[in-house]
């Protein structure tokens, strides 16, 4: 077996000098009645690549690929062109390969790369301090709220209806188990939610979505001032993290837990992970934050080096005093962000930003010319929300049977609200052209 | 640069030893590149990236345009290939020989699985398309599904979480909300995890509102079945094992332990670290455990990446797989569907851990590397970890010390005792192996150890490079031996890309983001260094 | 010279009249190693003997610092958070923690003297 470098005689010498007749006696701790057989019943034997491939070819054909048809999905991931560059970098074996670097001496390349990692994420949204990295947004945005419980000594979350649902989800059942209330507002389609009523003495945290999930964007400057004013911390989630090329980022919003999901820079859609989390915060808070932290130091011939630091907030030295339970950062994909974003440079993050506002603007304006179709949104980045005349959801079928992804029907992730069941989410990236507009709009006017 | 904190006391960092090495202009030595960061590299202008230019458009930001520059430096395609390769090549990987690091299984990374992993029609997926349009993806879940479920003799397996912890919290959800259906959470509030566990386990408890105590083991390494028995009662909820445990051994009393487990109405949770030791051979399921989080990136090769990302599915037993988290992946007639919150399914899930649907990335790569090995490979692969482990224990526990008499499983734990009075601690040994071409094993865990070294070869070792290593741990136990080398052990290691980190520095003032004012005048350390 | 009490947490605690300065013992931080940040409590803060009222952070480990009496805290050292070291450096003198007014004098009886200290260290191996 291609994998297996042991041979025969090999495994006759290692057990002769470990004294063993067979391999057998080296398992003899496991209960007889545990013990198997032969191998596991019911599963194939090894195959070679070619096979291999043949199998994921075969699962493959039975999905539409977003590359074959005219594509409009957002939702909390989207599809963005990633250079050819980044692949090449993950890709290398000192990359992909290596562990978490508990050896700085010689894991300097993924402590460095880390580092400027969290300086992009506090440059993006604006924050003082992030760390290297979360499994993912809606992970994230759940450590943010158990870190603003641990810093206000509250426990009552206020989730705002414009939040991901499956965030949102996340968040709930973490107050489910964990102990603490989520107070969750009514699904926010038009963009017009208030929470500054909703605060009170006991509120730890308000949690809103720049843009929204139905794609307002709004200013939470005046949201945040009523946070602080009652001592509770303002976290702003933001899950198209090319919006803040060109958006007024949470940092100067005043938002104290910045979360955001990474996915759209660097990482392809993947249907649905690995992904990457940002978690940003002000430096007075930077002991609270969960996650792995890399810091800036010298070594003992006086160069600059960097390493894993505050690791005793961690599991691993605090155990059930710990932060978070939280082992792993999300690695490759945070590599994959960094060169990704390094590509775009200033000029290039900005520029993408303006085209994803720009196509979406030119489709928003496509539509206002089919007839039935609302649009709901005055405010959008690259995404928005609009009423048709019937339910959501069969059409959205309708328009995959003719090939087309045309958008997610609200009501596959907010089900059983008759409110929502008519509205549709479009999302339009710089991947997004008029070729791929024409055959959406035709097919809306066809189906409605 | 980063201001220097008064070292007086030595004690940070060991011992600076003035370098014999002639000096170079750059400050490069041959391959290894000095490498600035990308914001002292960087010049506005330049752009790795070609985009057409936008079309005009009326802003519909509601007036919140960005205002200011972000502060991203500009780079050009060629200076970033060059960073990003310059930066890789001052790392160990496992790609580069031997990782012996213990409870990590550092095995190979097999490149079929990248391959498939990016197949248009795979990697290119959104979660949200309608289901019919992405049939194929819910059936490779399913298969690597069916398989977890068949190598570990369990009828459920939840594939949602994202690494081992998120496993061990999805795990210990499901046991809260068996708990709540019966309307015991709140009697049951005790949570029983060796002091040998992994930190994540107590993590993981404590913040579900369990307390945790400690099961103690006895002189063989292993759970102290009476201790454990006398320790369970009323306001137990479950134990944490993990099985082999952390020591590498294989827990000989497991079915008493889960009888008596079960018989006090409390629960199994299994930490699945170490599967690799036993998969093929072994079924978790026949041992009594209620639910396991198997980690992909540790016994199904996905890769480790610099530290994720991971994937931690979790097995369940027929008493906790109603609770799995949504979405749930059903079948339905010919068809592929998914259950997402709220959706009816036969049981009651405890809620939604993650995004989407999982680390779609992860099963593929996992299902590739399982099918490659079948179950007769994956059997195979076991036994030579185990295999592999037992070779390096025999071949060392002369003149290093073992921390338990007999066979181990698939990791060799030694303890410290070896290095007493030779000033050669067990972290000053494992820098000088960094000389030595090796990535050093896990040290200091588990806890239960004094001076811990953990080593796990792994089965993609070859003998004769196992055979090298083990020579070059002879020579280092021999040379820390003989009493004299101390101050070379503590200046370890010389040849690396950084020598050791002062730690302390990097805590007590941290500086976790580059700022302009970190750089030095001219921002060029390399210059720095030159003049 | 004020009386020095120790608990077997290796705290130890000066009594001045009815304040007290508690910090760690050198055994405490040699055992820690560097200390890198000491999160100490509140001024105003009631506690109760036993009760865990501060945390030292060293590169290492971070340990919980428990009131060895009960008191209102008084006085905290907030030149720790520059110098966290001084812990390491004077463990009994300038790396003191934080004060407490004692509001039952009478529990120090039940704390080592630093004979009996020395002793219980010793035994510690």
């Amino acid at each position: 077996m291609r994998y297996l470098p042991l041979t025969d005689v090999d495994r006759r010498d290692m057990l002769a000098r470990i004294g063993a007749k067979s391999v057998d006696e080296l398992f003899r701790d496991v209960p007889p009645s545990a013990r198997l057989g032969a191998k596991v019943a019911g599963l194939p034997d090894h195959q070679g690549e070619l096979e291999v491939e043949r199998a994921f070819q075969a699962f493959a054909a039975k999905n539409v690929s977003p590359a074959a048809a005219p594509f409009f999905i957002g939702a909390g991931a989207y599809r963005h062109h990633v250079p050819a560059t980044v692949d090449y970098m993950i890709q290398r074996g000192e990359f992909l390969t290596s562990y978490t670097p508990y050896q700085p001496e010689i894991t300097q390349g993924t402590l460095q790369y880390l580092f400027e990692f969290q300086t992009q994420v506090t440059l993006l949204t604006g924050m003082e301090v992030a760390n290297a990295s979360m499994y993912d947004g809606s992970t994230g945005a759940a450590e943010a709220v158990l870190m603003a419980n641990r810093v206000t000594r509250r426990h009552k979350a206020l989730i705002s209806g414009g939040l991901h649902p499956h965030y949102r989800g996340v968040i709930q059942t973490a107050a489910r188990w964990e102990g603490f209330d989520a107070k969750v507002g009514k699904p926010d389609v038009e963009g017009l939610e208030d929470l500054i009523a909703s605060i009170d003495k006991e509120t730890s945290c308000v949690v809103v979505q720049n843009p929204s999930f139905f794609g307002h964007v709004r200013d939470f400057a005046k949201l945040a001032e009523a946070c602080h004013a009652a001592g509770a911390l303002l976290i702003v989630v933001v899950t198209e993290v090319v919006s803040l090329g060109l958006i007024k980022p949470p940092g100067e919003m005043g938002a104290d837990i910045v979360v955001c999901e990474g996915q759209s820079i660097g990482n392809g859609l993947g249907f649905g992970g690995p992904y990457v989390g940002l978690f940003a915060t002000r430096e007075k808070y930077m002991r609270q934050m969960p996650g792995r932290l890399v810091g800036e130091t010298v070594d003992a011939d006086g160069k600059r080096g960097f390493v894993l630091t505050l690791s005793t907030r961690e599991q691993h030295i605090r155990r059930e005093k710990a932060t978070s339970n939280i082992c792993t950062n999300a690695g490759l994909c945070a590599l994959a962000f960094t060169v990704h974003l390094t590509l775009l440079g200033e000029a290039g993050f900005r520029r993408l930003a303006e085209l994803n506002h720009a196509k979406a603007s030119q489709l928003a304006d496509l539509l206002a010319a089919v007839p039935g179709v609302t649009m709901l949104n005055q405010s959008f980045f690259n995404e928005f929300t609009v009423r048709l005349p019937k339910p959501a959801a069969p059409v959205v079928e309708a328009l995959a049977a003719k090939r087309i992804l045309g958008g997610l029907p609200v009501s596959r992730l907010i089900p059983d609200d008759p409110s929502v069941a008519n509205l549709l989410l479009l999302a339009a990236t710089e991947t997004a052209t008029e070729v791929g507009m024409a055959p959406l709009v035709a097919g809306l006017k066809e189906v409605l | 640069m980063v201001q220097s904190l008064d070292r007086s006391q030595g004690r940070a960092g060991g011992i600076s030893v003035g370098s014999s090495d002639a000096p170079t202009f750059t400050g490069n030595k041959a391959l290894q590149i000095e490498e600035p960061l990308i914001f002292e590299m960087g010049q506005p202008g330049r752009c790795a990236v070609d985009l057409p230019e936008p079309p005009k458009v009326k802003d519909r930001l509601n007036g919140l345009r960005r205002a200011g520059e972000v502060g991203l430096p500009g780079l050009s395609e060629p200076q970033v290939v060059q960073h990003y390769t310059r930066l890789s090549q001052k790392n160990y990987a496992i790609d580069m020989g031997v990782y012996p690091l213990g409870s990590c299984t550092m095995k190979h990374n097999p490149r079929i699985n990248e391959k498939v992993a990016r197949l248009a029609g795979i990697g290119d997926l959104h979660p949200l398309q309608p289901i019919s349009t992405v049939q194929g993806a819910l059936e490779l879940i399913d298969s690597l599904a069916h398989w977890l479920k068949t190598l570990t003799g369990m009828p459920a397996v939840a594939m949602s979480p994202a690494a081992g912890a998120h496993g061990e919290m999805c795990g210990m959800m499901a046991i809260a909300a068996a708990l709540e259906a019966k309307g015991e959470r709140a009697k049951r509030r005790i949570v029983l995890a060796p002091e040998s566990a992994h930190g994540t386990n107590p993590a993981t408890a404590a913040a579900l509102g369990f307390t945790v105590k400690p099961i103690p083991a006895n002189e063989r390494g292993r759970v102290d079945l009476a201790a454990l028995k006398s320790a369970l009662g009323p306001e137990v909820a479950a134990i944490m094992l993990t099985n082999p445990n952390t020591c590498g051994l294989f827990e000989s009393e497991i079915i008493e332990i889960s009888k008596a487990v079960h018989e006090a109405g409390a629960y199994f949770y299994c930490d699945g670290a170490n599967f690799n030791a036993i998969v093929g051979r072994v079924r978790p399921g026949d041992l009594g455990v209620d639910c396991m989080h198997i980690n992909l990136h540790k016994t199904f090769s996905t890769p480790h990446g610099g530290g994720g990302p991971g994937a931690g599915p979790v097995v369940l037993s027929a008493a906790l797989a109603p609770y799995a988290p949504y979405p749930w992946i059903v079948k339905q007639g010919d068809a592929w569907t998914v259950a997402e919150d709220g959706a009816k399914v036969d049981g009651k899930p405890l809620g939604r851990l993650k995004a989407f649907h999982g680390q779609m990335g992860m099963f593929t790569r996992a299902l590739a590397y399982i099918m490659s090995h079948g179950a007769d490979g994956l059997k195979q692969a076991a036994e030579d970890a185990v295999l592999s482990a037992n070779y390096v224990m025999a071949a060392l526990k002369d003149v290093m010390t073992p921390a338990f008499e007999g066979p181990c499983m698939h990791e060799a734990l030694f303890d410290d005792s070896f290095l007493k009075d030779t000033g050669v601690s067990t972290l000053d040994f494992a820098k000088a192996m960094i000389d030595e071409g090796y990535h050093p094993m896990t040290m200091y865990f588990p806890l239960v150890v004094h001076g811990a070294m953990l080593i796990e070869p792994t089965e993609s070792q070859a003998k004769e490079d196992l055979d090298l290593f083990i020579a070059a741990m002879r020579s280092l136990t021999e040379r820390a031996k003989s009493g004299t080398a101390a101050e070379d052990f503590k200046a370890a290691p010389r040849y690396s890309p950084r020598r050791r980190l002062d730690e302390t520095l990097a805590a007590r003032k941290p500086i976790l983001r580059w700022r302009p004012s970190n750089s030095p005048p001219g921002g060029d350390p390399m210059r720095q260094a030159a003049e | 010279m004020a009386d020095v009490k120790y608990t077997n947490e290796h705290e130890w605690i000066r009594v001045d009249g009815d304040v007290g300065t508690i910090g760690i013992t050198n055994y405490a931080q040699e055992q820690l190693g560097d200390v890198v940040f000491v999160d100490v409590p509140q001024v105003g803060r009631r506690v109760a003997k036993g009760e865990s009222i501060a945390v030292v952070e060293s590169v290492k480990a971070a340990s919980d610092i428990f009131a060895p009496v009960s008191g209102e805290i008084v006085e905290a050292n907030g030149a720790l958070t520059d110098s966290p070291g001084d812990v390491n450096a004077e463990p009994m003198g300038k790396g003191w923690f934080f004060k407490i007014r004692l509001s039952n004098k009478s529990e120090l009886a039940g704390l080592m003297d630093e004979a009996a200290y020395n002793t219980f260290v010793k035994g510690l191996g």
